[in-house]
């Protein structure tokens, strides 16, 4: 039984018809084509598929599409209003990547942290970050990134 | 044109002659010169089959191996480039499809850099040079009146200077050097800088595609009920309520069991929820972990095949001052990359296109012809990019699941794996028991060292005994064999193998040995290491920069380890403190590498600590058991990997060196769980010997 739903996708307006129990991630990904928000754990675990619903972190694997009806929702592909976001770029300074997969989550998550802590430190960052897994060990450029991003990001 | 063919020397003789000489040998790189699948618009001069050289001065030059968080997307063309004499702001990469023209493709055994070290720098080399002949015959002076630097040929003592894409309609018509004279390392310009990663702006703006991201026109997506044991079938199973979820368009049987295939991914899901399958669970429906490990401990009891024996070690035991045995005991581990595996397959036109994030393309590509007899024409493999990979994508399991099932529609077809799908249908780090049994003398000196590997059957013992008949310590009695016992769970290569069985045990063994001497474990290496200067140097150095013997916090306490593998040397040295609750806190993690000439020194940095994290996963969390034929772990809430508020500090130290480039990936990998549990040995006075930690 498919259902409209119609909400904001990085500033515009979409509109999908399918099951409304189908999760955010798989609408944004095969429904409507952007695939910078990743699958990994399918239960709301790892972080990799996190968004921001109305300015806050959300598990898109978890989030039933129509929980977003009306509401605003942000991938990465809709992080930088031009070029790159500060902490997208904090990430290529101090070349965070190692394969990336999970990258997108950990952006949108730190993006989040530093809205509500311009500046904070190791442990506020490891408060904020410990949902987003990386396997490839990431860990310690990210927390460097997030201190180079410190007050380069506004609430918006 | 006097093209010298692949045979006429042998590979082997290449290799002879261009390691450690300024002058080698070209060969092999003239024959594929138009071969290339990319499609390009302006002209470009293709010396070889790893680079072309455009009019309009972009250097292209083509990865053959795969990328998977590694960055040889970076490292590679690098190599490259140093001897091009390139312009590194013109250069840009493309990936190398499966073509045997590369030799083999295969990504493991950190060895892309090893083995592509000569040969890059030789068809950099021979570019260079071919563009330079072209200056000079443009010039009607001698090509030693013109030298190569940065993307362009200069005429000495002048101004004069030719761009390379200006040169390249030229340089297309010169005759290919039958030798190729390499730079001086100290000429260096490239190689050795921390030049970043070409890739980097796409992984963080969401637009670099990985395998589970691929979109095809009229693509479907499927998902596997897969058989749940390791050698049962599917009896039989009912469809019904399958096919009347919405977007679900076909049921179809495949080997690893029954396949949904839907318009979407949730649809294929969903439809698979719905799939009534009966599976018959075979012979081994009731295996699990405590009857194998039941059987391993067994098996230690009998002799097995003695990989070395140096000395007496009967008479070495009886001798012997003080003596300790330990049992050490490791899981099997599932790789658990962030992206699951998953492959895609296309059937038209009498061909089979593949696309595949794999380590192995080769694997994939046989598993493909088996299950179609296509011939070696009809089949085109495209290396896709991993969200990690570990050792997992060497197998091909995923690759059968895109062809078995595609065959059966005329549209793409992708087959992705949910995390649970994954963790329980691995190629997993088998697991393993070992004996130790060492003694020392009466001045405390190191006397004998028996080590017995129980493990698998595996096809290769080095799959299990790696780094363990290579203890490098001067022991004078040494004895080292296996013995093996089939088990039908699946095992595969995992991050450095059987290293990360066998550094636990070499070096949590000698430092028990070190305390049983009442000596410093640090010093007590370094005494039976005196004939391994390389092994001196990484321990030498990570005892430095870690502040080995120096005041700690209270209740801090470190621990040291060393080991060779993939050809490097690596040390670690782990700070820790124990929290209220028992659990162990690893508050620092000090490394020493030595790789031989490094490429680019924040590769090896990430590398290394990328490598530790896995490393302390494995030994704080990790753990696959087996209950009625069945993995038990299915998700990262039961198969925890490690956390950002459970990471060290990491401080990586690099000896600098002009050995030829050895492995990075792995060797960080073996020291760092007996360095943490040394560390603990030495706040408790107790040897962790079964891992995990925490589980």
């Amino acid at each position: 039984m498919l259902t409209k739903v119609s909400f904001q996708l990085n500033g515009k307006q979409v509109s999908v018809e399918v099951d409304p129990n189908t999760p955010l991630l798989w609408v944004i990904r095969d429904t409507l084509g952007f695939t910078g928000t990743k699958y990994s754990c399918g239960m709301g675990i790892c972080g990799s598929c996190t968004v921001h619903i109305d300015g806050k972190t959300a598990k898109s694997c978890i989030t039933p599409i129509a929980s977003v009806a009306n509401k605003s929702v942000m991938t990465i592909e809709g992080l930088a209003k031009d070029g790159l976001h500060p902490v997208q770029q904090a990430w290529v300074d101090e070349e965070v990547p190692q394969c990336g997969y999970c990258q997108p989550g950990q952006i949108m998550t730190a993006v989040e942290l530093l809205k509500n802590n311009p500046n904070p430190d190791d442990a506020e960052i490891d408060a904020a970050m410990k949902g987003v897994l990386c396997r490839c060990g990431t860990y310690q450029r990210i927390r460097k990134a997030i201190h180079v991003a410190s007050g380069e990001v506004q609430d918006d | 044109m006097t093209d010298l063919k692949m045979g006429q020397i042998s590979r082997r003789d290449f290799i002879k002659l261009s390691s450690g000489s300024t002058v080698a040998l070209l060969l092999g790189f003239s024959i594929n010169r138009c071969e290339s699948r990319t499609q390009i618009d302006e002209f470009s001069f293709e010396p070889n089959i790893y680079v072309r050289i455009g009019s309009d001065d972009t250097i292209t030059i083509v990865m053959p191996r795969s990328e998977m968080g590694q960055k040889v997307y970076t490292a590679l063309p690098m190599i490259l480039a140093e001897e091009l004499e390139a312009d590194w702001n013109k250069v840009r990469v493309v990936q190398g499809d499966f073509n045997p023209v590369f030799g083999s493709q295969t990504t493991g055994g950190s060895a892309s850099i090893r083995t592509h070290y000569n040969r890059l720098r030789e068809a950099g080399a021979t570019a260079r040079m071919m563009l330079v002949l072209a200056a000079a015959t443009k010039w009607g002076t001698p090509p030693d009146n013109c030298y190569a630097s940065e993307g362009y040929v200069h005429l000495k003592g002048t101004r004069k200077k030719l761009s390379y894409g200006s040169l390249a309609a030229l340089a297309e018509n010169v005759e290919i050097p039958e030798q190729v004279i390499l730079k001086d390392p100290k000429d260096f310009k490239i190689i050795g800088r921390s030049i970043k990663s070409l890739d980097t702006a796409y992984k963080v703006d969401g637009s670099l595609d990985f395998g589970y991201d691929l979109t095809l026109p009229g693509m479907l997506t499927a998902v596997i009920k897969r058989i749940p044991t390791f050698d049962g079938s599917v009896v039989d199973y009912d469809d019904s309520k399958t096919m009347e979820v919405p977007g679900v368009e076909a049921v179809v049987q495949v080997s690893s069991g029954v396949a949904v295939v839907a318009k979407d991914t949730w649809s294929a899901i969903q439809g698979r929820k719905a799939l009534d399958v009966t599976f018959d669970g075979g012979p081994s429906a009731h295996l699990n972990s405590t009857d194998i490990r039941e059987k391993m401990l067994n098996a230690l009891k009998h002799s097995g095949e003695v990989l070395r024996n140096d000395g007496n070690i009967n008479v070495a035991q009886k001798k012997a001052n003080k003596s300790l045995e330990l049992l050490f005991e490791v899981p099997y581990l599932d790789h658990a990359p962030q992206e699951p595996n998953n492959c895609t397959a296309h059937f038209y036109d009498g061909l089979c296109e593949i696309w595949a994030p794999t380590q192995n393309p080769g694997a994939s590509f046989e598993a493909a012809k088996s299950i179609t007899s296509f011939e070696d024409s009809k089949i085109i493999l495209h290396t896709l990019r991993m969200g990690g990979a570990f050792g997992r994508r060497l197998a091909a399991d995923y690759t059968v699941d895109a062809v078995e099932l595609a065959r059966h529609f005329s549209d793409p077809v992708k087959v992705v794996r949910t995390r649970e799908e994954d963790i329980q249908h691995g190629t997993y780090r088998p697991a393993t028991v070992h004996l130790l049994k060492a003694g020392i003398g009466e001045n405390n000196e190191a006397l004998y060292w028996k080590h017995t590997v129980s493990g698998p059957q595996v096809g290769w013992h080095g799959t299990i005994t790696g780094g363990a008949p290579d203890l490098a310590y001067a022991i004078p009695n040494v004895n080292v064999d296996v013995v093996m016992s089939p088990f039908p769970v699946p095992t595969g290569p995992f991050r450095s193998v059987a290293h990360t069985q066998n550094g636990f045990v070499n070096e949590c063994g000698i430092d028990a040995l070190a305390r049983l001497a009442g000596q410093d474990p640090y010093a007590y290496r370094r005494e039976l290491l005196r004939d391994s200067p390389r092994h001196i140097g990484v321990l030498d150095l990570v005892a430095e920069k870690s502040g080995w013997g120096k005041d700690l916090e209270p209740g801090h306490a470190r621990g040291i380890a060393v080991h060779y593998s993939f050809r490097s040397y690596c040390a670690m040295v782990a700070e820790i403190s124990q929290e209220k609750s028992g659990k162990f806190r690893v508050h620092r993690m000090t490394a020493a590498i030595d790789c031989g000439q490094v490429i680019n020194p924040d590769g090896v940095w990430a590398q290394v600590e990328g490598g530790i994290v896995m490393g302390l996963t494995a030994a704080l969390h990790g753990k696959i058991t087996l209950e009625n034929g069945r993995v038990l772990q299915s998700n990262f809430h039961n198969y925890p990997i490690l956390r950002m508020d459970e990471m060290p500090v990491i401080d990586i130290h690099i000896i600098k060196s002009e050995e030829p480039p050895t492995g990075v990936g792995e060797p960080p990998v073996p020291p760092t769980p007996p360095a943490l549990i040394n560390a603990i040995a030495a706040l408790t006075g107790e040897y962790i010997t079964r891992l995990p930690i925490n589980g």
